[in-house]
């Protein structure tokens, strides 16, 4: 199948035009399938850490959202041990007009803003909740022994 | 059934009637209703009086009662807000109906709540599929020229392509209709009717128009949809979700599915819904043993050959040593006696030689195996006695020509049949219910009912099998024990509902609604 205009111009201006602290490369051999890299906010547990995720583009893209995932370990009350997100954009209000870049632009402030009102993982959540200065001194060392390059 | 008024309980359950008031938009009386046809049937469903204390109020609606009433409902808003019907139908779905609330929000701030739903722009003027110089789509990024464009007042433009692929898969897909936003980033504003007519093709419009009379139903809390599947009836019960613990709201679709209005699972009285869902996660959990247990054959306690149940009665009879056992409990049944029945009680050691040495061995397994067999066995059962019945039925049509029975004179068999998946239905539940049931006064009494209930059902069933030449003679006999059964599942029933509705029952699990 040919690859959509849309995706073709996303990629281009990603290439052309990176997000300071993001990239986004597609594979070679699936033009719909990124490697993405996002680095930790600053101010956040997570400073200093460069985390992995993948991004992959669905046939109905841009129609239905990209599908996103951690691959980096990572401590955080929307985001589960299988490194999936919590993050409205990429479900109800997922709309076709957002693209690659804003979305990863709302995964890295996500990092910087942490919600554990409506979280994914629970244990974390809970913590986050009874014991922040805890929670964060874990994340910060998550992020020491798992997202460091 | 009806008719049986000295076991009517004296206790009201007003507290659960339909409260007239209530916003539903139905019209109160049958006035209305008499213009659509919707069978005679559902005219009788209006409660009569005498209503027995298991029993709610309710009313059935076909879609076209509630499209009307969503009409008649939109109509009246309509004048009262003065606005033309279209923008007044989609301010009531963005207040979910709630009428009084809408008109309140409207009299304080008109534009403000306009604005909010999107429909500044229809006094504007209606929408229009344009095309624009040096325009690119943001879904699709085509920018050829000539390229068709729509945009809400918004000003969220995209090609016409993209925007009627988009709308048609929320439709399709996602099932929205009532509130599908514009595809643009951030933008809350709602695809308006008229937008929709523009850009929705017209075999979407049907499934459009289904949606939004869905909607209706899904937005009120005292409408539900009959889950029968293909049923396109709608139910209407006051009965609200915080009385589910008090009450247990079966409903009868006019399909012909009785159902619970509080859970929608099929019909589960006396079993409140909060153990209902407790007693199948439970069943679920532990379904690997429930499974093997319950599985349809066993093995003749006696010779070991393997038997399978072939009917609804639990009197089995080897075909190879001709050893009589209880299903149930796989006790002999010549030491039943007339008390056979007794197996409705949990009693550790009865009958446990013939049981399994796995179940023996672990108490509360066995406590659950115990009352989960028997719920399973009655559910088993009432299937095997619809299976008799159809081949019975079918059996009496070609007797009717030789014997000379009527039609009508083999109703008798309907009637019986009727009542044992009833009441089968109804013991399956009361195993579920004494699962959780902690011991107290009410206890005992509960027990009785249940084993008096459950001997009528195995009584009438045990005659139901007779071969096809001896049923002519019993009718009379059926009869009897069929009215019997129906007389001792009100018994049940009403004893079950008054006692909930007092706060009575006490159960060994919290039980949350
Ligand atoms: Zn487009
Ligand atoms: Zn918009
Ligand atoms: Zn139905
Ligand atoms: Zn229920
Ligand atoms: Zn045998
Ligand atoms: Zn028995």
């Amino acid at each position: 199948m040919a690859l959509p205009k849309r995706i073709i111009k996303e990629t281009e201006r990603l290439m052309a035009e990176p997000v300071p602290g993001i990239t986004a490369v597609p594979h070679e051999e699936n033009l719909r399938y990124f490697d993405v890299t996002v680095d930790g906010p600053s101010q956040s547990p997570y400073e200093g850490g460069t985390f992995k995720l993948e991004l992959f583009l669905p046939d109905d893209y841009p129609m239905t959202p990209p599908k996103v995932r951690f691959l980096t370990k990572i401590y955080h009350p929307n985001i589960d041990r299988l490194g999936r997100i919590c993050l409205d954009v990429l479900k109800s209000n997922w709309s076709p007009a957002l693209q690659i870049r804003t979305i990863l632009l709302s995964i890295q402030a996500l990092l910087g803003a942490p919600n554990p009102d409506d979280p994914l993982a629970n244990d974390v959540a809970q913590r986050w909740k009874e014991d922040q200065n805890a929670a964060i001194q874990t994340a910060r060392e998550w992020t020491a022994q798992y997202a460091k390059v | 059934m009806d008719s049986d008024d000295e076991f009517h309980s004296g206790q009201s359950s007003d507290d659960f009637m339909i409260d007239d008031d209530s916003d539903t938009g139905l019209p109160e009386d049958d006035s209305d209703i008499d213009e659509v046809d919707i069978g005679f049937e559902s005219q009788e469903k209006i409660t009569k009086p005498g209503r027995k204390s298991y029993e709610v109020e309710f009313k059935v609606y076909s879609p076209q009662d509630i499209q009307s009433y969503q009409d008649k409902q939109i109509d009246e808003v309509s004048t009262i807000l003065g606005q033309p019907p279209e923008i007044t139908a989609i301010l009531l779905r963005h207040m979910r109906w709630n009428k009084e609330r809408l008109i309140e929000q409207y009299m304080d701030a008109q534009e403000q709540m306009l604005e909010n739903v999107g429909l500044d722009q229809d006094i504007a003027g209606p929408p229009r599929i344009e095309t624009k110089k040096n325009f690119m789509c943001d879904i699709c990024c085509d920018d050829q020229p000539g390229l068709e464009t729509f945009a809400m007042k918004c000003g969220h433009r995209f090609c016409v392509p993209c925007y009627k692929h988009y709308l048609s898969r929320k439709i399709k897909e996602e099932g929205e209709a009532a509130r599908i936003r514009c595809p643009g980033e951030d933008c809350n504003r709602i695809v308006d009717s008229k937008s929709l007519d523009l850009l929705v093709a017209t075999d979407l419009k049907e499934r459009y128009q289904e949606l939004l009379t869905r909607t209706y139903v899904d937005d009120k809390e005292n409408l539900k949809w009959c889950p029968a599947p293909n049923c396109v009836y709608a139910v209407d019960c006051g009965v609200k979700q915080r009385d589910l613990l008090k009450i247990v709201p079966t409903v009868h679709c006019d399909c012909g599915h009785n159902f619970c209005f509080g859970c929608t699972l099929t019909d589960h009285q006396p079993a409140p819904c909060a153990l209902v869902r407790k007693w199948l996660k439970k069943c679920e959990d532990d379904s690997e043993t429930a499974n093997w247990i319950s599985a349809n054959t066993k093995e003749c306690p006696k010779c070991r050959s393997t038997i399978e149940k072939n009917g609804g009665c639990n009197h089995m009879t080897c075909r190879k040593c001709r050893h009589e056992f209880c299903w149930m409990c796989m006790g002999v049944w010549s030491e039943h006696g007339t008390s056979w029945y007794s197996c409705n009680r949990y009693e550790e050691k009865s009958g446990s030689d013939a049981r399994d040495a796995q179940a023996k061995s672990r108490q509360s397994l066995e406590r659950y195996l115990h009352y989960y067999n028997r719920y399973a066995n009655h559910e088993q059962s009432a299937k095997l006695d619809k299976d008799i019945y159809i081949k019975t039925e079918k059996k009496m049509s070609q007797l009717q020509n030789s014997s000379g029975m009527s039609w009508i004179e083999v109703q008798f068999l309907e009637e019986a049949s009727r009542a044992l998946q009833q009441c089968r239905q109804t013991l399956k539940w009361t195993y579920a219910f004494a699962f959780y049931l902690a011991r107290n006064n009410q206890t005992e009494i509960f027990e009785d009912n249940q084993k008096d209930l459950e001997m009528a059902v195995e009584n009438l069933s045990e005659m139901f099998e007779k071969p096809v030449d001896q049923l002519a003679k019993l009718k009379v006999d059926m009869l009897d024990k069929t009215t019997y059964c129906n007389k001792r599942r009100v018994i049940l029933l009403s004893d079950t509902a008054d006692n909930l509705k007092a706060g009575k029952w006490e159960f060994n699990v919290e039980l949350t609604g």
